[in-house]
């Protein structure tokens, strides 16, 4: 009996189902917009159903009231407010309602507020979260090249969670065994902040913490032995532009007309826009969120016991302009589209639920 | 009923195996007791053994399996010797050669690509051992040794990507890193890093003869099936006595695009078509970083690239 057909068959029927089952393909239909010159290949793919879900995910909350500017600053009202003090009460009222849909609409005020002493910096979210408002109010004033006019608010990041979902911190596992066994040089596993590749799984350390030089090319034809890039420096920026892409859900394309990545007389002006971006992650992460990790617990620090940080994706979330580029920023013009006080306090001598002022109270002085 | 013989083999014969010829004194005996499987029968010959492997053979396929060993055994290593990871991201690990700092130091440490350096040296040494045995085979059965030269244009590229550049580069971390994704991800970062393997005329030529290649076996193996029925099989034998299959197969491609190989130049055609494959890509490999740096830009000085209207002038290198 020939049994080797129904045999073959069954497996090549298998096969077929676990393919298209199995693979997480984009089914059609398929979206797809032109960006470049005819025959260079620059085009956006968009999967239609994709799109739907992240349509639903990114949409922009109205803000709760329209505030009154008018009446006593926030700063004569309430005590130990270093940073938003220059806004009225009704304003400081409105953001402080707004935050808390924003970061904590479950547990509320007391997520960052001891309810007997609103004032106390005791809980160590209040104090993360008044560096992280002048934060913002960096983005919006120092990063209009990256961020526009469009700014940004605690909820493009937050999306109603304590801790943004989409951040990275250092990440060795799987840890290889160690003593004369490959250490398999930081890449060769999935690499979550690659696009899963096996690419480096560290580069965004490299790129958006430190700044390790991202450009690898020549810009001669011939080898002059000035440029000290391999593949291997290659692999790395390339982790960070995989990073890039799938935070973004665009292509190579979007930025680069790919028969010269380096050349940008050749690229879109979104590659102008990335640089800044990877320049201000980078300056966040220096600036704001590695000056913090004496107040955070371990509990909110990565396995490696750094700190949280911010990628392209904490912001974009899948989209290549955060919450498909509504601005949140017109009902919140004093509070985050200004810089107050910039005063860094010293964040080593934070006690959790002993210090009940971390920094200066004195009245700041708010610079338009 | 008319038997075709195209997409399997449904008539099997069976007799007493074939021994082969006797081997001359100093050989070593082939090795197993011929026996003969059905369903080996339906895609090829259905004779398993004896097979010669000779002292050249078994040393190849120990120091290949060494390096086997070394790299696997390495990929289990870098996920903390966990059987689960090992399984779940047997794609993703690798074998990393050392980084440029170590140049062309003979033994890094080894966690930091020594092991490489082993691995690579034990698989070398397998492959060449392979190729001087496929030669010998070659010559005992009084053949030529077509078959020992396109593989040594394979070992030539080999040799290139994994020795020979990175000589000349200065440094092993220039080579391709063992593993499935690793060194698909090197493929696509070397072009990356020398701007753009397209625009590497070597590059374009072994493609040119990949997919010459491709043709070829195509074209070829679709008339031998076509003429299966007169027996076109038998092909060595109509290259000197040619039958109506022969006849057949030259005119539908003379009749259909006016020129026609023969029973022995096609396989001329096929055979330069694979060895250049290998033999152009290894030229391209070389060339790349050490006399060229960046292939696009080489490319712009040669005419081969397109100019493309300016879609964004305002566009600047914002670090300047």
């Amino acid at each position: 009996m020939k049994l080797w057909l129904p045999f073959a068959a069954s497996a090549g029927a298998l096969l077929a189902v676990a393919s298209f089952v199995g693979a997480g393909w984009d089914a059609p239909p398929v979206a797809t917009d032109q960006l470049g010159f005819r025959g260079t290949g620059m085009y956006h793919h968009r999967d239609v159903e994709t799109e739907a879900a992240l349509k639903a995910a990114n949409v922009a909350p109205p803000a709760p009231w329209e505030a009154d500017p008018s009446g006593d600053k926030a700063s004569a009202l309430y005590q130990n407010v270093q940073v938003l003090g220059n806004l009225s009460g009704d304003q400081f009222n409105q953001f402080m309602a707004s935050i808390t849909e924003w970061v904590a609409p479950e547990a509320g005020c007391n997520y960052c507020h001891n309810p007997d002493n609103m004032a106390s910096d005791e809980i160590y979210q209040k104090v993360v979260a008044r560096r992280m408002i002048q934060m913002t109010q960096s983005i919006n004033v120092d990063w209009k090249a990256h961020v526009a006019q469009t700014g940004v608010t605690c909820y493009t990041c937050h999306r109603g969670k304590g801790v943004p979902a989409q951040v990275w911190s250092t990440t060795l596992d799987p840890k290889p065994a160690g003593n004369m066994t490959s250490n398999r040089s930081g890449q060769n596993v999935v690499a979550v902040n690659a696009g899963k590749t096996s690419l480096p799984q560290n580069a965004l350390s490299d790129y958006l913490l430190g700044d390790k030089p991202i450009r690898v090319h020549s810009t001669t034809a011939l080898p002059t032995g000035k440029n000290p890039a391999g593949t291997k420096e290659t692999e790395e920026t390339w982790a960070l532009m995989v990073h890039m892409s799938e935070s973004l859900g665009v292509n190579c394309t979007t930025c680069h007309n790919t028969r010269a990545f380096n050349d940008w007389d050749q690229s879109p002006p979104q590659r102008v826009t990335a640089w800044h971006g990877i320049q201000m992650a980078r300056h966040l992460n220096v600036n704001y969120m590695q000056g913090l990790t004496p107040v955070f617990p371990a509990n909110r620090k990565g396995p490696e016991g750094d700190v949280l940080k911010i990628g392209c994706a904490t912001c974009h979330n899948g989209v290549q302009k955060p919450l498909y580029g509504v601005s949140m920023l017109k009902d919140y013009v004093d509070a985050v589209a200004v810089k107050g006080s910039t005063d860094v306090p010293n964040f080593s001598t934070y006690i959790p639920g002993k210090t009940e002022v971390l920094g200066s109270a004195a009245t700041p002085v708010t610079q338009p | 009923m008319a038997q075709y013989q195209n997409i399997i083999t449904p008539i099997q014969v069976s007799g007493p195996a074939e021994e082969g010829m006797p081997l001359p004194r100093g050989d070593s005996p082939r090795t197993g007791k011929p026996f003969f499987v059905r369903l080996f029968g339906i895609i090829g010959n259905a004779q398993i053994g004896p097979i010669y492997l000779g002292y050249l053979g078994t040393l190849s396929l120990v120091f290949g399996f060494i390096a086997f060993e070394i790299i696997g055994l390495n990929m289990l290593a870098s996920v903390g010797w966990d059987p689960i990871q090992f399984v779940r991201q047997l794609f993703w690990l690798g074998l990393e050669p050392p980084a440029a700092k170590y140049g062309l130091k003979v033994l890094p440490p080894l966690a930091e690509g020594g092991w490489w350096l082993i691995a690579g040296f034990f698989l070398t040494l397998s492959v060449l051992l392979w190729w001087v045995r496929v030669y010998r085979r070659a010559r005992q059965l009084e053949m030529g040794t077509h078959v020992a030269w396109a593989f040594a244009a394979a070992i030539w590229l080999f040799l290139v990507l994994g020795f020979i550049r990175p000589l000349l580069m200065g440094n092993f971390s220039e080579a391709v890193p063992f593993g499935i994704f690793p060194h698909l991800d090197w493929t696509a970062a070397f072009s990356i890093r020398y701007g753009n393997l397209y625009y590497n005329p070597f590059h374009c030529l072994s493609i040119v003869f990949l997919y010459g290649s491709v043709l070829l076996f195509a074209m070829h193996g679709a008339t031998i099936l076509a003429v299966g029925k007169y027996g076109g099989e038998r092909e060595l034998e109509q290259i000197t006595d040619r039958g109506t299959a022969s006849e057949r197969a030259a005119l539908f491609w003379r009749w259909t695009m006016g020129f026609n190989a023969t029973m022995e130049s096609v396989h001329r055609w096929a055979w330069w078509f694979a060895i250049l494959t290998p033999l152009t890509g290894g030229i391209g490999i070389l060339l790349t970083g050490t006399v060229v740096d960046n292939w696009y830009l080489w490319g712009v000085n040669h005419g081969l690239v397109s100019p493309l209207p300016d879609l964004w002038p305002n566009v600047v290198d914002p670090a300047q």
